[in-house]
């Protein structure tokens, strides 16, 4: 009834092209896209900004860097939390070594840096496929932490080997706020996520479809297939290099090469997973429920133990929120794999048809 | 299916509602809000409860006994944070709205998640109470005013490992062409003490090797292998959690000494040596604090808070840790006295408490009235010295019972003093902090 496309007539080839065809989709996104840019930073708490919604915007983004990599090229990945650290590292010292650096440049060419290591990380991909690829990128994730560690120049010699971020300030302005912090995030993440999606609808995003679905296929139509891979891991670290230098810059602040370990890798798969695999708008559902779905179901307990008077311990309410979790993630893979953006969109259909189903 | 596909959808409708409608639970009004970084579960989860439930025993002692600080009742909640430095930045700015005071100080028990907040406190004018952890130049309160690295840091462990060794060895020219491997947990937390053991190598001449273990330190087996092979006279152990019973049982396997083995103070509780069994006899840790029930605070504890229910976990009573865990909040509790003197007889702010802990001054006496006497040595700060004594007392693992190895002693503090300055000045040139006392 709301959600219904009749009588809207595409007349030019521009408009049956457009990123949302649909005129509801349209202004549903300018709806969200003014909440996010305007709502939010007016009246979300400093605690929802700087401890929910910035770690969000930043997973979101590494989340649509896998998801080129293994969704729409279908080149699995583990190395992620690598790249970013790259990423993390690399801003951090084009900060500290060049005098007046921009910070948008420094972000940029830590993006860049990513991309150039995932190249070369991308290299054994012509050969090897599926599982073998994959711990192929898992020497990406002990190797580039370890000589992080290894090599002092990275950290600037401290003790500790943590990277404390510089503040951010761009032409004169101190991004010091979490509010001027978070509109700085969300800037950079909705470009780059537009800049995607756009990608993934042009020629080499369509080689990448090819190559994921069938390479010997796509080979014989005229596909370079290392070109293509390649282009793949370097978009995808790019995206995944940007979003480390946001994680250290704008989020924590300061950060060690251990953050960057496996575990944080297989929580940005689980994102893409569950979000939806070869979906842009499944990356941000999947950061959203991974990052915020622990924190919702410990605030729920917290308010559940203080109002039934349960007296739980502080390691129990983690454990059932573990328990929780695991259960929602397992429950999700088995009612829908192909993940939340698949929900999405069969919701969508749904309200097509809403209140007169066939 | 449909159905399935339908109740997916409403469980996440609904537990989005539900994040979005939540209000901040409300804490009592006119108390002294306690925000705490706990963790209890994971590979650090055992230590950390023996810490965090002292920690709680004691702010509850001060409630049942004496009615919270001079009439204001203290009120908490813990954060979980699994020793992980993002979780812990969540639980910060989560706690920093709980009340319109803050969280009084934040102890947050993980060297990675002290330096994640060492920027963010001065901003949010909350003190940060690292006690004996943490980035040891902040012990310079003039470049760091927010941060306080009280009683030792790890420069004070670490010369002070030295000095007992040297001790062991009969005298510190004896450690000339000697070799001292650095087993050490693979984080900011194991790197601390690095430059510090570099310098007293090439002043007193012995050989360093550095090992590290990859967290979370359940398989050392090569680093054992590396060890025997390179036949250390000692070895320093820098553990945390599982690593550091595996490396004694380890040890013992590779047929390593135990007594040529000596921990800092987050290697030598009884987790640590209970879980290694047998291995663990005759192996030395330096410690804080002493362990065991022969405090006068420690039977107020067991009267006051656990004959009536309200207590943590008794079987944790007197030990390592949870001795540690009273401690720190009793530092946290005299600090806040000392502000009320000056502020008066209310809940006191960020701003009013950071005086307060800057201003501690707890001399044998206290410690005597307050039932502590020796489990920790006196403290005084000042603006420029955050940090105390730095003395630091060994101890050693004899017939399943810690026991005292030596005096209260400290290190090369003057070294130590010069290496924190040099640092700290490092630091403020790095963000342009002018160094200098805050007033008030």
């Amino acid at each position: 009834m709301f959600y219904r496309e009749a009588g809207q007539f595409k007349t030019t080839y521009a408009a049956d092209q457009a990123l949302f065809p649909i005129r509801q989709d349209r202004y549903a996104m300018l709806v969200i896209l003014a909440i996010a840019f305007i709502g939010l930073p007016l009246f979300a708490s400093d605690y929802w900004l700087t401890a929910l919604l910035i770690p969000f915007l930043v997973f979101s983004l590494a989340a649509l860097g896998l998801n080129i990599l293994t969704g729409y090229a279908g080149q699995l990945s583990l190395g992620t939390a690598a790249f970013m650290a790259v990423g993390a590292v690399a801003a951090y010292n084009f900060q500290l070594r060049i005098p007046g650096m921009p910070i948008l440049l420094s972000f940029l060419l830590g993006g860049v840096s990513a991309a150039l290591v995932g190249i070369l990380f991308g290299l054994p991909s012509l050969r090897i496929k599926g599982f073998y690829l994959a711990v192929a990128t898992l020497a990406a994730q002990f190797f580039i932490p370890w000589l992080i560690t290894k090599v002092g120049w990275f950290s600037n010699h401290t003790a500790s080997g943590v990277i404390t971020a510089q503040p951010i300030a761009i032409l004169g302005v101190a991004f010091d706020s979490p509010q001027k912090k978070y509109l700085l995030v969300l800037a950079i993440v909705a470009l780059m996520a537009l800049l995607a999606k756009n990608l993934v609808r042009s020629r080499i995003g369509r080689a990448w479809m090819a190559v994921r679905d069938m390479d010997v296929a796509a080979e014989v139509i005229g596909i370079r297939i290392l070109r293509t891979k390649l282009i793949a891991f370097a978009v995808s670290s790019f995206y995944c290099g940007v979003a480390g230098a946001l994680y250290a810059f704008a989020y924590l602040g300061s950060v060690e090469p251990d953050g960057f370990n496996l575990d944080l890798s297989f929580r940005i798969l689980f994102m893409v997973i569950v979000g939806g695999v070869g979906s842009i708008l499944g990356s941000f559902l999947g950061a959203a429920f991974i990052t915020l779905m622990p924190i919702v179901i410990e605030v729920l307990l917290t308010q559940a133990s203080h109002a039934f008077n349960l007296n739980l311990e502080p390691g129990v309410t983690s454990m059932v929120q573990l328990l929780v979790f695991g259960g929602l993630i397992i429950f999700f893979l088995i009612v829908e794999p192909h993940g939340l953006a698949r929900l999405w969109q069969i919701t969508k259909e749904k309200l097509r048809l809403w209140p007169f189903p066939h | 299916m449909k159905a399935w596909k339908a109740t997916s959808i409403a469980l996440l409708a609904l537990a989005g509602g539900a994040a979005i409608v939540l209000p901040a639970a409300a804490q009592q009004a006119g108390t002294q809000f306690m925000g705490i970084l706990g963790y209890r579960v994971g590979p650090y989860g055992a230590n950390g409860a023996a810490f965090f439930t002292g920690l709680l025993d004691y702010l509850a002692l001060v409630n049942e006994r004496d009615g919270g600080i001079n009439g204001v009742k203290l009120s908490w909640e813990e954060c979980e944070t699994e020793y992980n430095n993002a979780k812990g930045v969540e639980c910060y700015e989560r706690l920093k709205t709980r009340s319109e005071n803050g969280p009084t100080a934040i102890h947050p028990m993980s060297t990675g998640i002290t330096y994640g907040l060492i920027d963010k406190a001065p901003a949010d004018k909350i003190p940060l109470i690292t006690l004996g952890y943490g980035r040891t130049d902040a012990t310079d309160g003039r470049v760091f005013p927010w941060v306080f690295p009280i009683l030792s840091n790890y420069w004070d462990a670490a010369t002070g490992i030295v000095k007992f060794i040297a001790d062991k060895e009969g005298g510190s020219e004896k450690l000339k062409g000697k070799k001292i491997v650095l087993l050490y947990h693979d984080s900011a937390y194991g790197k601390e003490p690095h430059p510090v053991l570099e310098a007293e190598a090439a002043k007193l001449g012995f050989e360093l090797k550095l090992i590290p273990v990859p967290h979370p330190g359940n398989e050392q087996q090569s680093q054992w292998l590396q060890i025997r092979q390179y036949k250390p006279d000692w070895v320093i152990l820098w553990g945390w959690g599982v690593m550091s019973a595996t490396a004694l049982s380890t040890a013992q396997k590779v047929g390593f000494p135990r007594d040529k083995m000596v921990g800092n103070w987050w290697a030598g509780s009884e987790i640590d040596t209970e879980a290694a069994g047998p291995a663990s006899e005759g192996y030395y840790a330096a410690s804080l604090n002493l362990a065991g029930k022969d405090f006068g605070v420690v039977k107020d504890v067991e009267k006051y808070v656990y004959a009536k229910g309200k207590g943590g976990d008794p079987k944790l009573i007197g030990t390592v840790l949870w001795n540690r865990g009273l401690a720190a909040a009793m530092y946290t509790v005299e600090a806040v006295r000392t502000a009320q003197a000056k502020f008066g007889k209310k809940p006191m702010t960020g701003e009013q408490t950071r005086w307060g802990i800057e201003n501690l001054n707890i001399d044998q006496k206290r410690l005597d009235q307050l039932g502590f006497g020796t489990m920790v040595p006196p403290l005084k700060l000042s603006c420029s010295d955050h940090g105390g004594s730095g003395l630091v007392r060994f101890q050693r693992w004899e017939g399943g019972k810690w026991k005292p190895a030596s005096e209260w002693m400290s290190g090369d503090k003057a070294m130590v003093r010069k290496m924190v300055e040099e640092s700290a000045a490092k630091y403020a040139t790095e963000k342009n902090i002018t160094a200098g006392c805050m007033k008030g």
